[in-house]
Formats: C-alpha cells, sequence, structure tokens
C-alpha cells in the first residue's frame, strides 16, 4: 500500500515503513540504543530527503524509546538518578556540540567530518568492547566466575559522592555529569541520540550493571531526541509526522520485542551483538568513504543545507 | 463607437494571422495529491483549427512538454582526495523543473529544428538553465541533473507518443509519477511545420495537496510548534499503548 508522505513528498510503501521501524525497534529495546545510526541511512536509501530523514527520525525514536523505557521501568531497570544526572550533562554537551557543528559547517564539508566522526567512534568503541566480552566469556566458559571489574579507580576519590541505589554505585557526580557532556556533543554532531556511545561509557566508565544500563540509556534517549524534533519542527519544517507514525508503529512494538530479547541474553552476548552491529555499521560507512561512489555526483537545494 | 471597431479592425489586420491554431482539452484540470496518491493519468488531447489560408509547406508536428516548478539546484561532484571521497566542486544550476517530460508526434528531427528548441527551451537541457557556471565541464554537471532525475523518472522524454490523425487531430497520455512535488505545473503545446513553430498553447495545471495532507503541511509551516508537541505526543501515546498492551498481553 502506497502512502504520500506530506513533508517529504514522496510516496513509499507503508508495510516496508512498518517492517523498517520493527526491526529497528527490536534493536533498540535489545540494546538501549535509539537506532538513528542505523535508521537514517535506511531512510536515505528508500528516498526520503535526508533533513526529513534526520527529523522525522528523531521523533520515532522518542517512541520507541519511551515504549522500551515503560517496559524497564517495569522490571525496575531504570536508574533515574542517574539518567537524570547524565541529561544535566547531556544539555550543556548539546549546547557546546550545536556551536562546533555550526563552526565546521561554516568550513564547510560538515557531512565528511561527520561521516570521519562516525568512522573513528564506532570502530574505537564496537572493537573495544567486542573484545572485552570475547574475553569475559571465554572465562565465564572454562567454569570459573566472571572476574569483578575494577571497583576502585580514581573515579572514586572525587568529592561530590552520591548514591545510585539502582546502579549499586556509590560514586562522584562528575564522572557522569563529564560522560553525558562528552555525549551530548557528540550527539549534536553526529545527529543522533548517542545511545550507542552512552551504553558503552556507562558500562566502562561508570561502572555500571549491564541491566540498568539499556533502561537508562533510553531514559536519557526519550529527552534528548525529544529536544532534537522540536528544534527541527520549529526551525527546517520538516518533521514528517505522517512518516513519524508508520516507523513508529512498528518501532514501539519492536521495542517491546526487543525489550523481552534483552532479558533473556546474557549481559556479555548483549554487548558482543551491540559490538558487532557497531562494527558493522563503521564497515559500510567505511567502505562509502573508501569505494569508488556508482554515482559521483548529488544533488541537492542550492545555497547548501 | 465606431472608431473603436475601426481600431479593432486594424488591429486584426496588422496581427500576423495564424493560419493553423491549437484548440486543446485537458482530461482534468488539476491534480490532487491525497494520501494514497499513486501518480497521475492526464490526457491531453485537442485539435488544429484551420482558416483555409494556410500553406502546407512541410510535415505537420505536434511537441508537448509538461514542466513542474523551477527552482535553483546545486551539484556536487565527490573526488577522491587523501584516499577518501569527498564533495568537491560544485554547480550551482539557476533554474531547474522538478519535474519535466516531453512528447514529440515523430522523430525530433522531423518536428523541431535546433533553433527552434533552443528558442523555445524545449528538450530537457534547454528546459535547464545554467549560466555563470565557475567550473570546467559544467556540462557534466548539468547532465548528471539529467541522468538522476531521468532514473527518478521525474525527467523523461517520449518520441512518438502524441497520437497526430489526419493532421488535425491530436492527443497524447502523462503519466505523473507518485513522487511530484506541489505547484503549478506548466503544460506547453507546440504545432511545428517541417520543424518551425508555428503556434504555441500554454496552458497550467495545478497540483496540489487535498484533505489531511494540505491539513498537516500548512500545520508544519504555520503552527510549527504545536505541530512539533504533536508529533512528541503521538509518539509517547503509541509508546504507551503499545507497552500497556503487551502487559496485557502477559497476563
Amino acid at each position: 500500500m502506497l502512502i504520500y508522505l506530506p513533508i517529504a513528498e514522496v510516496s513509499v510503501n507503508a508495510f516496508l515503513l512498518l517492517g523498517l521501524g520493527g526491526i529497528v525497534g527490536i534493536l533498540s529495546g535489545m540494546f538501549g540504543v535509539g537506532g538513528g545510526f542505523l535508521m537514517t541511512p535506511l531512510l536515505f536509501f528508500i528516498g526520503i530527503p535526508p533533513a526529513v530523514a534526520v527529523a522525522t527520525e528523531a521523533n520515532q525514536i522518542v517512541a520507541s524509546s519511551f515504549s522500551g523505557v515503560l517496559a524497564h521501568l517495569r522490571r525496575k531497570t531504570v536508574d533515574i538518578k542517574m539518567g537524570l544526572v547524565l541529561q544535566a550533562g547531556g544539555l550543556v554537551g548539546s549546547g557546546l556540540g550545536i556551536f562546533v557543528f555550526n563552526y565546521l559547517k561554516s568550513m564547510g564539508q560538515v557531512d565528511l567530518l561527520v561521516k570521519i566522526f562516525y568512522v573513528v567512534f564506532l570502530g574505537a568503541i564496537g572493537s573495544l568492547m567486542f573484545v572485552e566480552s570475547i574475553n569475559t566469556l571465554r572465562r565465564t566458559g572454562k567454569g570459573r566466575a566472571a572476574p569483578k571489574r575494577r571497583k576502585h579507580n580514581w573515579v572514586h576519590n572525587l568529592p561530590f559522592k552520591m548514591k545510585f541505589r539502582v546502579s549499586g554505585l556509590y560514586i562522584s557526580v562528575i564522572p557522569p555529569l563529564l560522560v553525558g557532556m562528552v555525549v551530548g556533543v557528540l550527539a549534536a554532531i553526529m545527529g543522533v541520540g548517542g545511545g550507542f556511545i552512552m551504553v558503552p561509557a556507562m558500562i566502562y566508565l561508570l561502572g555500571m550493571p549491564t541491566k540498568v544500563v539499556v533502561g537508562t540509556s533510553l531514559f536519557q534517549i526519550i529527552f534528548v531526541t525529544a529536544f532534537t524534533t522540536m528544534l527541527h519542527a520549529t526551525t527546517n519544517h520538516t518533521v514528517d509526522i505522517a512518516l513519524a507514525l508508520l516507523l513508529l508503529i512498528g518501532g514501539v512494538i519492536g521495542a517491546q520485542i526487543g525489550t523481552r530479547i534483552g532479558v533473556k541474553l546474557k549481559a556479555e552476548q548483549l554487548r558482543i551483538l551491540l559490538a558487532v552491529m557497531v562494527l558493522g555499521v563503521c564497515v559500510k560507512l567505511s567502505f562509502d568513504l573508501l569505494l569508488t561512489p556508482r554515482e559521483l555526483f548529488v544533488l541537492g537545494t542550492a545555497g547548501g543545507h | 463607437m465606431r472608431f473603436v471597431y475601426i481600431a479593432l479592425a486594424l488591429l486584426c489586420l496588422t496581427m500576423p494571422a495564424r493560419a493553423e491554431e491549437i484548440v486543446l482539452g485537458l482530461s482534468q484540470d488539476e491534480v490532487a495529491i491525497t494520501a494514497t496518491f499513486e501518480g497521475s493519468r492526464i490526457l491531453i488531447f485537442g485539435a488544429v483549427k484551420r482558416d483555409g489560408t494556410e500553406t502546407a509547406e512541410g510535415d505537420l508536428g505536434v511537441i508537448i512538454t509538461v514542466s513542474g516548478p523551477k527552482a535553483p539546484i546545486t551539484v556536487r561532484r565527490k573526488e577522491r582526495r587523501y584516499g577518501i571521497w569527498i564533495n568537491a566542486d560544485a554547480v550551482e544550476v539557476d533554474s531547474a523543473p522538478s519535474y519535466y517530460s516531453v512528447s514529440t508526434s515523430g522523430p525530433f528531427e522531423s518536428v523541431l529544428k535546433g533553433v527552434e528548441d533552443l528558442r523555445y527551451s524545449i528538450t530537457i537541457p534547454h528546459a535547464i538553465r545554467s549560466v555563470g557556471a565557475t567550473v570546467e565541464d559544467s556540462e557534466a554537471f548539468t547532465e548528471a541533473l539529467i541522468r538522476i532525475r531521468s532514473d527518478a523518472r521525474l525527467y523523461s522524454t517520449f518520441v512518438g507518443t502524441v497520437d497526430l490523425e489526419e493532421d488535425t487531430l491530436f492527443r497524447t497520455a502523462i503519466n505523473l509519477p507518485s513522487n511530484i512535488t506541489e505547484g503549478n505545473y506548466e503544460a506547453r503545446i507546440f504545432l511545428t511545420r517541417g520543424g518551425v513553430v508555428i503556434d504555441e498553447y500554454d496552458t497550467v495545471i495545478p497540483v496540489e495537496k487535498v484533505g489531511i495532507e494540505r491539513w498537516l503541511y500548512r500545520m508544519a509551516q504555520d503552527n510549527a510548534v504545536l505541530y512539533g508537541l504533536m508529533s512528541l505526543a503521538i509518539a509517547v501515546a503509541a509508546g504507551w499503548g503499545a507497552s500497556a498492551a503487551f502487559a496485557a498481553l502477559r497476563r
């Protein structure tokens, strides 16, 4: 069934959009990532104009993360306090990020820089996580108990300590604030919710338990993407509500299924799968940069965007 | 009063009398884009009206062009630098139609002379205006624009699809694809003899979003804040709805 999208001004198959939303929703619920880094290129591929794809994607992520968070809340795997602290840092970071983004834009070549950012970050995070999880899995496989991650490092000597009961942490608020801020900067530059950076940062830098990480990441993504949606809707008028609706119907259902799959998997398996997915996107993006493109020319609206 | 009649009569005498003229009809005078829009088929038909003074030099031909709203566009070319492909040169095309089709009653050699094409901007390369390009081989950029739009079925040339019967009646069908945008579409019908244009008839076919499409589009433009909040509300409601439904299923 073809549907004409009022803002994107193209006709697309409604079932295709429902399916895409569903797949990305499953991944979102499983790993606590918004899925923007997967969905946006897919939307480009089916012919949605890039500006509309980016803006609408943000709106769809609000829905799937909200759906995912509710499922996690029921399991009490959301550290709201930690989420709010990360969020506070994130807001400062977003502001900085938008400033950096506009500076890069004035120098031209912002698209290229965003792509290089993606490749470097996805590659680094993906490989680190992959190696770490394989090692953990191998050790537990041999019958030995998984070693506890280092519980005491310099992080624990900082002032302003706070108790995060759900995560079982008693640490200074400075590291989560910084993590939130750095992710906020990257998210603003790369135009995504930042879940795929946030999730590993929470596991490895803050030492949060993997099960809590997913729900907490989704919790803070809601706010970031809601803010992004409003920004795009009011400045560029590029949020396509019909497109968003089709994607999010699939998305919210997928998120529910994904959350249930996630609970059944072991933490290490979950991390390996996320690492593989992140590396996959990284490889795809590097190919785009390195291989000779089939069409050397691209069309854009005059004046640049 | 008599003075007016004389003036009119004089005016008629001084005007170059066209021996052959186009009389036109359209199957629909507007195109409505609804939520389930899958493209539209417009029949363009007409007749050649003659006043008896015509001199039949050369063969009669009919060319029909339909053009979407024109807008400037930037064409960028990728280039390999430091091992990676980046956007290098860019050419600003001053005016390119969002949609363009040319249908003819016969091969271009017989229905249209090169000079006439240039004068009336009929074929696709002439319908795109690009002046003041500063990059070398700027034709490659306009060619790329035509190639990309043709692949998207937005630019097309149909040779011999205009039926011309008894040198008097003509008709053709224009299939507008589903990815067209809103705006006033200009249809031009040219009557040629021996490749020279002897009459031109222009008409406008408005293409408009209607119903919910129009409502949403206008709201996104005029009430952006409300529209954004509505998008968020739908997102939150759907997220909650799915969660509640799954919780109910589990019980």
